[in-house]
């Protein structure tokens, strides 16, 4: 084999400090207390239905987010 | 049964069509033979972004999923609605953890996560026990995909088992045949259906139900007149714990299932996995706008269908669709359900074929198996398994599988020291985690046992919120069951591994290196393994 062992190639990793951002996504959709009314209504929707709806844009935006910042940082 | 002949006819059509490509999916990608579990069960190891999309999706998102949590809502309300936040939470939760699998998986070779845990601790005892704990979580899983399409069958006024057994064996042939790559192409078929079906469904049934206001009026005034306690649109203080347990374990549940796994290793990159861990949560919208069918149903004035005296929530969504659709756009949403019960049964089956082949076969009948041998003893497998879940719902209560897939949820969540920590430290102990494992399994299948539900005149195994007065706290309050047996889990795991390191009793040697856990494509270690896996 030719291939040098991988251990001596530059050591890729996952840390960041943008990782962090995973949490808000996790912990804000388990607070119940931000969401558990009927109002203010949203075109008919309760609080409750309409705001967690509007969490999956949370998750959609950190997720995003740490994918394209890891992918600019190994330069690919 | 005369007056929904077009809905049989449209739903037989559609089944049919989507049964012909589970059979030609073997040519998809056609490699040189698919005579390796790299191939039949995963694939080649080499989906792009689309496909694992369509595919995890397919996967985690199943036909009873579409049928029972409008049913929650139907019934119980505000509580049901959990699947959105568990939805919501598991990807960010799961993100940084996927990708290390799937690196050290590529690197070694590993096909499940039972392989893992072996070259990890070195221990074939917990790799079994983790093994089996994914069996017996799967099985029942798979059995209730048929509950599935069982209740859009019983809205047709279809009866008898002869359908059923005839959609389980087409299921069973293809996935035979084409391995993972069966579900992977029909994913898009099914995707496509539903999707069409959901706009369609939100659009025009509250168009005809006077808007999204009065349906969530008509649940509210259903559930204010119910003498239940625990029902209603938003939570009360005694279910909020509950709700907030039971999103947060079921997410960290899921992407232990061993299919959940097998979606993810059967991708080509960590940048796919990464991509799709932002891309899925739009299938929680979709889960979000399916789980209020239940009250569009009740609004609609849906009343379940009762068989032995009992009501079947499940065939409040069929009925609904029967009610508010034309005929031939009901069979679409009928075969829609049917569909999206193939799926994710074909890659369950496909899943825990796999542990037995590499986890039990492998490890304990015949060692030195080649890579044809173990095709073939999966292929098998898949099929035992897929008969055997049949027989499961023919011969015993339905009601039996949806208790086993309850238990499954608490159990497999006692995987999360071995395979879930396991794959950031390597601080425990074997021992530590054995006892912890059993400990937690005692502790969920105790609670789920004393958890009694009235509603279904269940004394045990009726849901899994675990009232905390029974452990003498002063409360009406709930919690998840499996929440709590994980936490009796971790306090032996780690009591158990500083007690196995004081009395120095022999460790597991680690098979792998930290470099495994973030190696991508194209790194040569993770080319060789392919390379020697597939030719």
């Amino acid at each position: 084999m030719t291939t040098p062992p991988s251990d001596e190639r530059p050591a890729r990793s996952d840390r960041s400090p943008w990782n962090w951002l995973l949490l808000v996504p996790i912990v804000i959709p388990l607070v119940p207390a931000l969401y558990n009314s009927d109002e203010p209504r949203l075109l008919g929707f309760p609080l409750f239905y309409w705001l967690q709806l509007a969490f999956i844009i949370l998750g959609v935006t950190a997720t995003t987010i740490v994918y394209q910042v890891g992918k600019k940082r190994s330069g690919r | 049964m005369s007056d929904h002949i077009t809905e049989i006819v449209v739903f037989t059509i559609l089944f049919l069509a989507v049964s012909g490509m589970g059979f030609v999916a073997a040519r998809w990608h056609r490699p040189d033979n698919l005579a390796s579990l790299d191939e039949w069960g995963l694939g080649g190891r080499k989906f792009g972004s689309w496909v694992t999309w369509f595919l995890v999706g397919g996967d985690l998102y199943t036909a009873y999923t579409f049928v029972a949590v409008p049913a929650l809502l139907f019934g119980a309300g505000a509580m049901g609605f959990f699947a959105l936040p568990y939805t919501i939470v598991m990807y960010p939760l799961v993100f940084l953890v996927l990708i290390r699998l799937w690196s050290v998986s590529h690197v070694h070779g590993m096909v499940t996560p039972a392989d893992f845990v072996r070259a990890r601790f070195g221990s074939p005892t917990l790799a079994l026990l983790i093994a089996i704990t994914g069996l017996m979580a799967t099985m029942p899983y798979i059995a209730l995909q048929l509950v599935g399409i069982e209740a859009v069958l019983k809205t047709m006024g279809v009866t008898g088992d002869l359908p059923l057994i005839i959609a389980f064996a087409i299921l069973a042939a293809y996935t035979y045949q084409s391995g993972l790559r069966a579900p992977a192409l029909i994913a898009f078929v099914k995707d496509a259906l539903i999707y069409l079906v959901i706009i369609v469904a939100i659009i025009y049934i509250p168009a005809r139900l006077g808007g999204w206001g009065s349906i969530f009026d008509a649940a509210k005034a259903k559930f204010d007149a119910s003498p239940a306690p625990g029902d209603g649109i938003v939570l009360n203080p005694n279910n909020q714990l509950q709700y907030v347990t039971l999103a947060l374990g079921s997410a960290l549940a899921l992407f232990l299932y061993p299919h959940s796994v097998t979606g993810v290793l059967a991708a080509r990159s960590r940048g796919v996995v990464k991509r799709n861990m932002s891309a899925l949560p739009a299938y929680s919208l979709l889960l979000g706008l399916i789980a209020l069918l239940g009250y569009m149903a009740i609004a609609a004035g849906i009343k379940p269908i009762t068989a032995n005296g009992k009501a079947d929530a499940n065939t409040v969504v069929p009925l609904l669709f029967d009610k508010m659709f034309p005929d031939w756009f009901a069979g679409v949403a009928y075969a829609a359900v049917g569909i999206g019960a193939l799926v994710p049964a074909a890659i369950m089956s496909i899943a825990a074929a796999n542990l037995f082949t590499r986890n039990i076969y492998k490890e304990y009948i015949k060692r030195d198996a080649t890579d044809a041998q173990e095709a073939a003893v999966s292929k098998i497998a898949s099929l035992v398994v897929k008969i055997g879940a049949v027989l499961v719902i023919l011969l015993i209560d339905p009601q039996f599988s949806i208790d086993l897939q309850l238990i499954g949820g608490v159990i497999i969540l006692q995987t999360l020291p071995s395979v879930g920590l396991g794959l950031y430290t390597r601080w425990f102990h074997r021992s530590g985690l054995i006892a912890g494992w059993a400990a937690g399994m005692a502790a969920g299948v105790l609670m789920l046992y004393n958890v009694a539900n009235p509603a279904t005149s269940h004394a045990h195994f009726g849901g899994s919120a675990f009232p905390l007065a029974k452990l003498g706290l002063d409360t009406k309050m709930t919690i998840y069951a499996g929440f709590l047996a994980l936490a009796v889990n971790l306090v032996v795991a780690v009591a158990g591994t500083l007690l196995a390191r004081a009395g120095k009793v022999a460790d597991g040697v680690d098979a792998t290196r930290p470099s495994d856990y973030v190696a991508d494509e194209g790194d040569p270690r993770v080319h060789e393994i392919e390379l020697s896996g597939s030719h």
